[in-house]
């Protein structure tokens, strides 16, 4: 038997799933519960301030993570996920799963380029 | 000392006879301090001699008397007649194929322990004269929990991994191979990676943990699984950088 | 006599269902799509946010919505399920130890909820809660 390549995906899945832990729940209440609930005024996501946020390499950084590390876990867990469910074309699956989350990892590569 | 009547509904098979295991049920009057063991023996000796099932030791420690007891894999001497209700239902080990009755056909387990090379692996021959190893108590304590294996397959009944892919390694040879690797004295860890490292090893545990859960000696296979996946990991990308090093 | 094993299948679809804890095993599981769909919704954002002032403001009115709130309670919930999940283990996959002193479990879950309260509160400062 030959030595596989999961390591590749596991250490993403890893590396997303422990800064998914760590983020997501307060990144979820910010952009969408804070603002609904009036506990954080409106100005605070105002076009003006987000684009300065984002202006330097750090912030570009940071929303990078978000979104490609908590992807790349999402991505490999739903592949788990689907064999789980009795889905067996894994091929199928992986391109389905990796195929997503390298679409939002070019997406959010080209946004913040654009920022 | 107060009896209970309780009724066990069996997995029966019969290779020669039947086609297919029925549940045949039995009606014991049970002693307040009985293990199902004890029952199953009961039946075994006062009401059908033709019940098969392995048991030995009957404290916990041979890891012969699995078997799924009220759907839960169970060493049948370590559970009390008192925690369960008056109807019991006893089939054998889920996820090996049933040789006849209670008694399930352990071979792949014994091909995937020996696959995993489960002795010391020894940097040089050791000879009498070169007298013991010596270990401190914090090496031992590194690997002591994962010594503890019995062999009784709980893990594997448990594990729906192993239930839907009959290559995979499982938890106790991986558990197994974790204790060699983190052995002090051994030097095996890269002679074991093809089948640890392998996707039929650690690559197709998705860390249910049903397994650590059953153990009935906390060995935490599941653990040692993880343990190894990170370990796995840093070697993976440690040979990328540097090929052909030496382990 | 002969020997004839009987091998029992299992659904390869519905096997989670016969016990709680592998119900609960498939509820941590599912919380990615969860997870995931919220990395879209980020990334439809910073998209947004490049398009110019008029399709970010769009986006934040969006974020007003009841379906928008509704997802994201939904999303928090799971995402709280994959925290606590996540934590619980870490101290099983990566164990502590000096010398013959292992360090326990809950001290090491323990940390990493200081961490993530830190972390959050961070978060929330820097937003201008």
């Amino acid at each position: 038997m030959a030595r596989s390549h999961k390591p590749i995906v596991w250490s993403l899945f890893a590396a997303g799933g422990t800064f998914a832990a760590f983020i997501t729940p307060v990144m979820i209440f910010i952009s969408g519960l804070a603002l609904a609930l009036g506990v954080l005024p409106a100005e605070a996501l105002a076009y003006e301030r987000m684009v300065t946020l984002l202006d330097n390499p750090i912030g570009k950084g940071v929303a990078f993570l978000v979104v490609f590390l908590p992807a790349w876990h999402a991505a490999h867990r739903l592949r788990i996920t689907a064999h789980d469910f009795g889905i067996r074309a894994d091929g199928l699956v992986m391109a389905v799963c990796y195929g997503l989350a390298s679409v939002a990892t070019v997406l959010t590569v080209f946004a913040l380029f654009r920022l | 000392m107060s009896e209970r009547n309780v009724e066990l509904e069996i997995l029966r098979y019969d290779p020669d006879t039947d086609v297919a295991p029925h549940f045949q049920t039995y009606q014991v009057p049970c002693q307040e301090d009985w293990v199902v063991l004890d029952a199953v023996n009961y039946v075994k000796d006062e009401l059908d001699r033709s019940l098969s099932y392995r048991w030995s030791c009957h404290m916990a420690v041979c890891g012969s008397c699995g078997m799924m007891i009220d759907g839960e894999p169970r060493l049948s001497c370590k559970t009390f007649m008192r925690d369960l209700s008056d109807k019991i239902r006893i089939e054998p080990l889920a996820n090996f194929p049933i040789e006849r009755d209670l008694v399930v056909v352990m071979d792949d387990f014994m091909d995937k322990l020996a696959s995993v090379k489960p002795y010391l692996v020894a940097a040089e021959k050791r000879s009498v004269e070169d007298g013991s190893y010596l270990q401190s108590p914090a090496q031992l304590k590194k690997f002591k929990q994962y010594t503890l294996c019995i062999n009784c397959t709980l893990c594997y009944a448990a594990c729906p991994q192993y239930a839907h892919n009959e290559g995979f390694a499982g938890p106790a040879a991986l558990a197994l191979a974790h204790r060699y690797n983190l052995d002090s004295r051994d030097v095996g860890r890269a002679a074991r990676q093809d089948v640890v490292a392998s996707n039929e090893g650690i690559w197709e545990c998705s860390f249910v943990g049903a397994c650590s859960d059953v153990c009935p000696e906390h060995v935490d296979p599941a653990g040692a699984i993880q343990q190894t996946k990170i370990a796995s990991t840093l070697d993976y990308f440690k040979d990328l950088i540097t090929p052909g090093r030496d382990k | 006599m002969s020997r004839r094993p009987f091998v029992r299948t299992v659904s390869t679809t519905t096997w989670w269902l016969a016990q709680p804890r592998y119900i609960r095993y498939m509820a941590r599981e599912v919380s990615c799509i969860l997870i995931g769909a919220y990395s879209g919704l980020v990334v439809v954002g910073l998209l947004r946010l490049s398009q110019g002032a008029a399709a970010w403001t769009g986006f934040t009115d969006a974020l007003q919505t009841p379906l928008s709130v509704g997802f994201h309670l939904l999303a928090l919930a799971f995402a709280l399920y994959h925290t606590t999940t996540w934590f619980n283990v870490t101290p099983k996959a990566m164990p502590l130890q000096f010398g013959e002193f292992q360090v326990p479990g809950s001290i090491i879950i323990a940390a990493h909820y200081a961490g993530w309260l830190i972390v959050s509160a961070l978060f929330l400062f820097l937003s201008g809660v």
